[in-house]
Parts: C-alpha cells; structure tokens; sequence
C-alpha cells in the first residue's frame, strides 16, 4: 500500500464519521420528539409515529440510501451523494433512537409527573427537570449502541457512489490484488471507532453517576 | 410517479419473484443455520479451559466491531487468495450464516447469564451436570429468554441481506435495482421494496410472538 492508499483510507473515515455523526446528531432530538408523541398518546400522530417507525426499522440501509439518491429527482429534487447519505442515516437514526426513548419513557415513574404538576411546575420544566434527566440516564447504552450501529451500516454509502473505509479498502484489494491486508486496515480503523463510542459511553455513565451521589 | 410504474413492475414480476426467492432463502438458511451455530458457540464461553475461552470472546467481539460488508468482502474477495473459492450466493450464505453466528451466541450467552444461580444449583442438587443439565435445565429457559432478541436479530439478518447485491446476488434489491435502471421508475420500485421487506419483518414479528406466547404456555 502506498502513500494514496493511505490517504483513501483517511478520506474513508472522514465520510463514515462525518456521515454518522451527522446522523446521531439529527437523530437523538427527533428520536425524542417522535417518543414523546407516543408516550403521550398524541391522537393521529403517535400512530403515525408508530408506522413510521416500523417500516424504517425494516427497511435496509442500501434500499433506503438508494430510495433517497435516486428516487428523489423524478420529483425534481437532485440531492449530492453526502447529502443524501445523511438524510437517509438520519431517518434511520431517528426510527431507531425513538424505540430506545420510548422504552425509557415507559420505565419511568409516571407518578413523579404528576407529582411535579401539583408542584406547580410547568410542562417545560418538568420535561427538562424531572423526566428527562432520568430518561436520559436510562437511554445512553441503547442510544451508544445504535451509534456502533451506524458506524456498522455506514459501508451503504458505498452504492451511491461515495468513498467509505470498506470501499477504500476494497479498492485497494482491488488493484493490489491482495484483498486482505486492506481489509484489515480498514477493520481496524472500525474497531477503534468502536472502542472510541464504548469509552464515551463509560465516560458519560461515570459522569452521571458522580452527578448523582448524595451530598 | 404514476401508476404505469406500478405497471412496470408488475410486468417485471418474474425478476422480482427471483430476487424474493432469493432473499427468502438466504435469511431461511442462514437464520436456522445462525441460531444452531449460536447455541453450539455458546457453552464455549464458560467453558474451563482458558484458551477456548478467550478465543470465542475474540471472535464474537471481533464480529461485533466489523461492518457487515467488510466481512463479505473479507469472504469474496479475501478467501481466494487461500485457494478457498465460493460463488457469489454461496459466499454471501457463509458471511451471513458465520457473521449472525456470532451475534446469536452473544445474544445466548447474556441470557444464560441471566439465569439465576439458584436454579442451576437446584438443578445440580437434583444430579443434573454436564451435557444434561443443559438440555433440560438451561436449555429450556435460555431459549425463552432468548426468543425476542432472536426476534431482532433476525430482522438484522433481513436488512443486512440487502448489502449482498453489491456482489451481485440477486436479491430484492438488487433485482429492484435492475428494474428501475432500465425503465427509470427509481422512487417507485424501491418504496416497493422497502414494502417487501417491511411485511418479511412483519412475519418474523408474527412468528416470534406465536413462539413466544407457546413457549409461556409450556412453561407456566
């Protein structure tokens, strides 16, 4: 491997991590709002919500990238391979983070709710103060690990077109003619994303539980 | 979109109907298949021998860090190079059925560890040891704890089934993909294969919960 080769790999990683975050970021907030609309049984659009979920859930990440990059310009909209991308890992972050919350949501303590109500607090500060620091806790190793899970999905990219670290590498093999040690290059630098989101996920648990303990 | 596009691919129905085909054999084969391997895997990781130990742990974790295509990469292009050739579908068989192997032994042993210790030690009080006590004391309540991750995994295995038309198997997507490169009906045939693969998650939804509510009654 050469000098280029090298530097594809760290293109590669530069678009499954640009491609990912963008996702976890869109993700996590809308996987909310999504949950919060059916933990409060908002008529018409919890089920919504609901269908929603469930067909994104099902649908593979290389037919809804494909759904997305070359479905949508037969309605004139013509979006770039990046772009795409995100659009279509958000929507799968989103359908995903959304049953995570939920299950929180549905382990907490309704009671404490309405015991913040006859308190007087109002719907934000009983959201922000009393549901969602506990919900919070509860989500973070589902959340992490629907992250490793893009990180894991992020190869779809590859079919419209753009360079991520299992194509660079297949590239490589590809010219070399020596498939393996690429492969495991780019193996590598996937264990390392990895470990990098397990270790954010004890660093977050950890500051949490200091957080927590009693005065 | 119009509905001659669903015209399209009603005319197409014969490729359609093999990249069904294809796609229903291969998560078939390799769902069954990934389940028996798992639980094979599984007592090897309380096994007392330190090296087997170690070495499943490191292929699990190691299957748990790599992205699916990457491992059929690793099959189709990789094993050659060792004199192992395989096809196109048989080489997407084997990364499925070896790559959900390990992700079903992991999801066997969390739910052997999640049996409480008193029962084993009943078990054993009772003379149950060995290859006994798995059958008829383990056995039994790891497949019940087990069942709605099985559930999940399977549907992983639907959704990852899609990566193996990028070595030209000819599965639903790929076969959609097909479809819409000659008539130019793109949104439409992949929102129709996204139906397809909703209602296979949908089933294996449905026979979970059959198995499931089968297992209660057998058990309780």
């Amino acid at each position: 491997m050469n000098f280029y080769d090298y530097l594809s790999f760290v293109y590669g990683a530069v678009s499954t991590i640009g491609v990912s975050f963008i996702a976890i970021i869109v993700g996590i907030p809308l996987g909310l709002g999504l949950a919060l609309l059916r933990w409060a049984k908002v008529p018409l659009l919890g089920k919504c919500a609901y269908v929603y979920v469930s067909l994104v859930r099902s649908c593979p990440a290389v037919t809804l990238i494909m759904l997305i990059y070359f479905g949508l310009p037969q309605f004139e909209i013509s979006l770039s391979p990046l772009v795409a991308a995100m659009i279509s890992f958000s929507i799968t972050a989103t359908a995903f983070n959304c049953e995570i919350w939920r299950s929180a949501l549905l382990s907490f303590d309704r009671s404490q709710y309405e015991a913040a109500q006859a308190f007087g607090m109002n719907r934000w500060i009983r959201f922000r103060y009393v549901l969602l620091p506990q919900v919070w806790r509860s989500s973070i190793p589902g959340l992490i690990n629907e992250m490793t899970l893009l990180v894991k999905n992020s190869p779809a990219i590859s079919v419209i077109g753009l360079l991520d670290i299992t194509r660079a590498a297949q590239r490589i093999g590809a010219r070399t003619y020596e498939p393996i040690p690429p492969l495991l290059v780019g193996f590598a630098i996937y264990i390392v994303i990895v470990m990098l989101l397990i270790k954010l996920q004890k660093h977050l648990e950890v500051r949490i539980r200091s957080a927590q303990e009693p005065l | 979109m119009n509905l001659s596009d669903f015209q399209i691919i009603y005319d197409e129905r014969d490729s359609v109907i093999t990249g069904i085909q294809t796609t229903l054999s291969l998560v078939l084969v390799s769902g069954l298949a990934s389940v028996l391997f798992g639980l094979i895997l599984t007592p090897l990781f309380f096994s007392k021998v330190g090296w087997v130990r170690g070495s499943i742990e490191w292929l699990c974790s190691a299957m748990r860090c790599s992205p699916f295509l990457l491992f059929v990469y690793v099959i189709y292009f990789g094993l050659p190079s060792y004199g192992i050739n395989f096809d196109k579908y048989t080489s997407g068989l084997v990364a499925m059925i070896v790559y959900h192997s390990a992700y079903m032994a992991i999801i066997f042993r969390s739910a052997w560890v999640d049996i409480p210790a008193e029962i084993l030690e009943a078990g054993t009080a009772y003379g149950f040891r060995g290859a006994t006590l798995i059958r008829r004391i383990i056995g039994p309540l790891l497949l019940m704890r087990a069942i709605p991750m099985v559930g999940n995994q399977w549907i992983q295995i639907v959704k990852d089934s899609a990566y193996l038309g990028i070595i030209s198997v000819f599965d639903i997507t790929a076969a959609f993909n097909s479809i819409q490169s000659i008539y130019f009906n793109p949104f439409v045939c992949f929102i129709v294969a996204g139906l397809l693969y909703w209602v296979f998650c949908l089933l294996i939804e449905l026979i979970v919960n059959l198995v499931a509510r089968y297992a209660r009654e057998r058990i309780a």
